[in-house]
């Protein structure tokens, strides 16, 4: 069974999103999404300063099995990537909440996270894949 | 309903990521992908390989028939137990499969042939064989281990009876001895050291905890194929087909013209290529940057034309982007590869890049 935090909010598409104590929104996939691909191999992230709308693709994930693009979502600017993950993607597979975050927002709009869904919320879509 | 091989409930049991590969539920990983990669290139993996397909050729004219089955020539096996690596080829010279014939004595033949082309390969052999004295047996109520690595036939080894082990022991690469109902082969498909080893179903069981025991990891059909591709090895269905002969796909050293007078099948078409001139060439692709190459992607050869990756992965070994494609014979030592809406440079270099745990490019 997949790790499911009940304090962060999710997409449908399978990134988390954690607000931290500045009111950002830091970004990542769930733990399920990386059981789903395998190890990881390579990560594409976005470029810090791009400002990104809900469903925009920012970056890429990359398994020895298969490519999966990451969506923002939320819409704002990207002020910070998680640059370790260049040499130690595998981050995402062992700890897919800490050291496997991929960026940070500034939100354009904080009414966004109110629009993902819950832990719950999340738990009940993947069970019905 | 897929098909399962004997071990299929140690597989599940062991936490495997089952998949469907021909029809069968074999095991993709039991965890890390690149944590069995690593184990097979530095100590000792073990595959099931059990859905592979095991057909013995016997019968007066069973030589005779495989030499005119088969673009490799199975005349030059004179000792016992050898071993042989060819293409199955059709009217047209493209490959119907790859496989390997073992000799085990007088008009007695193994061969080993793919899992996913099985029903294809029946037929065709049925086929063939129907205007020649011989018998074909489709083996089946026996399990296959590939064991491989450095350490693999050592481990190995210690996990059979003394009388297997002595006889394992005196194997060179690439040939096979009996040991009562089991057969073992130094043959794989890592690039590395090791075992394939046949035994009967109610044996397997035992032998694969009698491995784990001697410090073999189990490994799924995940980190075989990027051990077979870092080898540089074919896999059927992607770096060739029926619509591809042996000449385009890194397989001319498998194609045996010597003897005049034999004739197989697609020789007229192979001859004919061969006189016009070969067109497109396998080739190994490098990435240079990070990123991962991946099959069907296009190559563009400045200058000369175009391509497309067959198989593409992340080598675990060289932590580089890696790939098998087809090209242009006239390919250029540089190329570009059209990667998610870019174009990066690639090296070209001959289908090889790591063997016995080292880099060879």
């Amino acid at each position: 069974m997949s790790d499911i935090p009940s304090e962060l909010k999710y997409s449908k598409e399978h990134e988390w999103v954690r607000i931290d104590d500045d009111g950002h929104a830091i970004v990542g996939i769930t733990d399920h999404a990386q059981e789903l691909l395998g190890d990881m191999v390579y990560v594409e992230l976005p470029e810090v300063g791009t400002n990104v709308a809900v469903e925009d693709e920012t970056g890429v994930v990359e398994s020895v099995k298969a490519a999966s693009d990451v969506y923002a979502p939320v819409s704002g600017e990207i002020i910070e990537v998680n640059e370790d993950l260049v040499d130690e993607p595998e981050n995402i597979n062992s700890q897919p909440y800490e050291g496997g975050w991929l960026y940070k927002v500034e939100l354009a709009n904080e009414s966004d996270v109110d629009e993902l869904l819950t832990a719950d919320e999340y738990a009940d879509l993947i069970a019905d894949e | 309903m897929a098909k399962q091989t004997a071990l299929y409930p140690v597989h599940a049991s062991s936490g495997a990521k089952i998949v469907d590969f021909g029809g069968w539920d074999m095991p993709l990983h039991y965890g890390s992908q690149i944590e069995e990669h690593h184990k097979v290139r530095q100590g000792a993996g073990m595959f099931d390989v059990s859905h592979m397909t095991t057909v013995d050729v016997t019968g007066n004219e069973a030589r005779k028939f495989l030499r005119y089955l088969l673009a490799n020539d199975v005349a030059k096996l004179f000792t016992e137990g050898k071993a042989l690596y060819s293409g199955m080829l059709n009217d047209d010279g493209g490959v119907v499969d790859d496989l390997i014939a073992y000799f085990r004595g007088p008009n007695n033949y193994r061969l080993v042939v793919n899992a996913s082309t099985f029903e294809k390969d029946m037929a065709w052999l049925t086929d063939k064989a129907s205007d020649f004295d011989v018998t074909l047996d489709h083996r089946t109520g026996f399990t296959t281990l590939a064991v491989q690595g450095p350490t693999s036939r050592e481990a190995a080894m210690r996990a059979m009876s003394e009388d297997c082990a002595s006889a394992a022991a005196e194997l060179t690469p690439f040939s096979s001895v009996s040991c009562g109902d089991w057969f073992i082969a130094r043959t794989g498909y890592t690039g590395e050291d090791g075992f394939e080893i046949t035994v009967p179903d109610s044996d397997a069981e035992a032998f694969w905890h009698a491995l784990i025991a001697e410090g073999v990891a189990p490994c799924g059909l995940g980190c075989r194929d990027t051990l077979r591709l870092e080898a540089g090895m074919n896999l059927y269905g992607s770096d060739m087909d029926e619509t591809i002969s042996p000449l385009e796909a890194n397989m001319g050293w498998t194609v045996d013209l010597k003897d005049e007078d034999r004739d197989f099948i697609g020789k007229a078409a192979i001859l004919a290529q061969k006189a016009a001139g070969v067109q497109q060439k396998l080739v190994g692709l490098v990435l240079e940057e990070k990123g991962v190459l991946r099959s069907h992607q296009r190559v563009i050869i400045p200058g000369v034309g175009e391509g497309v990756i067959t198989s593409g992965s992340f080598s675990p070994t060289l932590k580089l982007g890696i790939a098998m494609a087809r090209v242009p014979a006239a390919t250029t030592e540089t190329a570009l590869v059209e990667l998610r809406k870019k174009e990066v440079p690639v090296k070209v270099i001959k289908p090889s890049f790591v063997r016995n745990g080292k880099q060879v490019f």
